[in-house]
């Protein structure tokens, strides 16, 4: 059984959130990857999103913009990530999901990035730009043949028979986004009771996990509320910025979104 | 009307392998809208009736194609200009903005959101905001407000709203992204109006459509003037490539017309500051269509550098992927130097000072043999208003 599943089925049994923390890989210093890694899981998070830096990340906001920006110019690339993780495995027992954008995943070609990322251990991928069509007529059999899980995205504009169609063809989780937003705004969390709710109506195949917005305490249980659980980018990567230890500052960051 | 065998995109939106919808969830169901909404609403008896009007009463449509008499003379071949720059606002882009501000209240939209390099499809776009009522939102590279600045005045003095793109280059890519992250933001009521025939499908083909007005009336005012439909070539700028696609659309499948598209290659080609994409780029997704565009071996964009604001952009649109890679067009270049130097010539020669953009077309002159008894179009795509204050400097120095 894939280490996702793992999770959510021990998590469900035992009544818990599943926490999904994001962070870019090579900020704030190329070498911090693992650190930040290790950090995560010492201090809480159930599972480890690895976003890799891209020129012109459409889908997010400044925080995220800034730190790909900077880890970029740190030497990031697809290459030097796998390099860096090439042995986590013997270290990290997390879920880990890599977040990128199609086109640098493009040229360094798909299927080698696939089977490098199972290599490693990766166990699923996020490209939120990847057409479901084109994930089906062209990559979905090269992730399925390495074994990863995939992640779509749903947002509260999208229909019924769309998300039920993104869930049948996600695996390990489904990603809804808590409103149609870049990642990181300030989000109109009013009607995302609702709109949790609804999905839940679906009878949906994967569990789901909430993001967008999601940066404190408050938001982070209003989503668990509704959901299997939440995912926390943009409030960490800021976290990250402020000048302490990154252990340290992981530790107050993940205190206080779950004490 | 629309004749094309080998240059329509598919039903995703494909001109071969370019093209597609290469976007995040929380744009699909408004590009999803438009997809299925688009060719009911524009191909719509009493919508063209209403866009043809504006092209003619508002844009003032047909613009000239003018017999260039010196320019012929020195190139030792027939010149024809077809004054874009003639156009209500000063470039083709009105051309495409009056479609989709129509197509945007067929659809319901409160607000327009743009993105702009030389400022042209800003103001094009804040023009007909304002003959429709509509909020209008622009967003403009930080290097853009600086060096185009009259049109920023003329937007705000429209009343649109410029926001500054201070990511990236700080110019039209990072101004596209900027709009397409507030599009994001805002997706119940807002349309974007993207400025070429760049974005997710159908942005290409809607774009391109609007623009093949161009190729249109080239076609009867060239046959009312020698008695025949066909040039030899037609020559015309490449930024995204939308008066590129207008001036080319009704020709593309006439194998005798020889298309010609320039893009700028900024201080040369082998230098780092360029942005002549066939040469320079490879395979790639930008603004959510694959096409070609420069970029690093890890698939980060390359930033890219031209005189031309309109046409510092590291991609071009799907349809001249396709139309270069096939060889149906060929794919020129003009140095901010040679641009600049053209764009002198046809003012002494002519009478008229282009756009730095259309310069690079009038470029392709010295680039190409003519036959004496060609026939040969240039798309003079804008005007030079907006461009004074580097042309000044120029002689100054
Ligand atoms: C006068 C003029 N020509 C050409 C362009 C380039 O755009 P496109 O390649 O879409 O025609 C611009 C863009 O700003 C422009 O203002």
């Amino acid at each position: 059984m894939s280490r996702l599943k793992n999770l959510f089925q021990k998590k469900l049994a035992e009544k818990k959130s599943v926490l999904n923390i994001y962070f870019t890989a090579g900020f704030p210093k190329f070498e911090s990857t693992l650190e930040v890694m290790h950090a995560l899981q010492d201090n809480g998070s159930d599972i480890i999103e690895v976003g890799i830096p891209y020129s012109d990340p459409l889908a997010d906001g400044p925080v995220i913009q800034a730190s790909s920006a900077i880890a970029l110019k740190n030497g990031m690339t697809i290459k030097n990530l796998f390099e860096q993780l090439k042995d986590f495995r013997k270290q990290i027992n997390l879920p880990v999901i890599l977040m990128g954008y199609l086109n640098p995943v493009l040229q360094y070609g798909f299927e080698k990035f696939c089977s490098d990322a199972a290599e490693v251990g990766v166990d699923g991928l996020i490209i939120p730009d990847l057409p479901e069509y084109e994930f089906e007529s062209e990559y979905q059999s090269i992730i399925k043949k390495f074994g990863l899980d995939f992640i779509f995205l749903i947002t509260p504009e999208t229909s019924e028979e769309r998300i039920l169609k993104l869930d049948s063809l996600s695996d390990g989780f489904l990603y809804a986004v808590s409103s149609t937003s870049t990642t990181g705004s300030e989000n109109k969390t009013s009607n995302i009771g609702l709109y949790l709710k609804r999905l839940r109506n679906f009878n949906l195949k994967n569990p789901l996990l909430v993001g967008f917005g999601i940066k404190d305490k408050s938001t982070y249980e209003l989503a668990c509320d509704f959901a299997d659980g939440a995912i926390i980018g943009s409030a960490y990567i800021q976290a990250l910025n402020s000048n302490c230890d990154t252990n340290v500052s992981t530790k107050l960051f993940l205190k206080g979104i779950r004490d | 009307m629309f004749p094309n065998k080998y240059f329509e995109p598919d039903e995703k939106g494909y001109y071969g392998k370019f093209g597609g919808a290469y976007i995040p969830e929380m744009l699909y169901k408004n590009v999803e809208e438009l997809r299925v909404e688009y060719l009911k609403i524009i191909e719509n008896v009493a919508f063209q009736n209403e866009y043809q009007n504006l092209l003619k009463d508002y844009a003032g449509r047909a613009t000239p194609l003018f017999f260039a008499k010196r320019l012929s003379q020195k190139y030792s071949v027939n010149i024809y200009l077809k004054r874009e720059d003639l156009c209500h606002t000063g470039a083709h882009k009105i051309n495409n903005t009056i479609g989709q501000i129509l197509l945007a209240i067929k659809l319901g939209k409160k607000r327009i959101i743009a993105e702009t390099g030389a400022g042209q499809h800003g103001v094009a776009t804040a023009t007909v905001c304002a003959l429709k009522g509509l909020d209008c939102i622009v967003f403009m590279g930080e290097k853009d407000i600086k060096r185009q600045a009259p049109n920023v005045a003329r937007m705000r003095m429209l009343g649109a709203k410029v926001i500054p793109a201070s990511s990236g280059s700080k110019t039209l890519k990072d101004a596209t992204n900027e709009a397409i992250r507030y599009w994001i933001n805002n997706s119940v009521d807002t349309h974007y109006i993207i400025g070429s025939v760049v974005g997710p499908h159908p942005y290409p083909d809607i774009v391109t459509r609007f623009q093949s007005v161009i190729s249109l009336e080239i076609k009867w005012q060239l046959k009312e003037k020698i008695k025949t439909e066909l040039p030899d070539y037609v020559i015309a700028c490449v930024g995204g490539g939308s008066n590129a696609a207008g001036a080319f659309y009704h020709f593309l499948d006439v194998n005798s017309v020889q298309l010609i598209a320039v893009e700028a290659a900024g201080l040369g080609v082998d230098t780092d500051f360029s942005a002549a994409t066939t040469q320079l780029g490879t395979i790639g997704i930008l603004h959510g269509s694959k096409s070609l565009l420069m970029q690093t071996k890890d698939g980060q964009v390359i930033e890219p550098h031209s005189i031309s604001a309109g046409l510092d952009y590291p991609g071009i649109g799907p349809l001249h992927a396709h139309l270069f890679e096939t060889g149906r067009a060929k794919y020129l270049s003009a140095t901010d130097d040679e641009a600049i130097a053209a764009a002198f010539e046809l003012a002494k020669l002519e009478g008229i000072i282009p756009a730095l953009e259309s310069a690079h077309a009038l470029h392709a002159l010295k680039l190409l043999k003519f036959k004496p008894s060609d026939n040969v179009i240039i798309c003079l795509s804008g005007r030079g208003d907006k461009d004074l204050s580097t042309y000044m400097k120029k002689m100054e120095e």
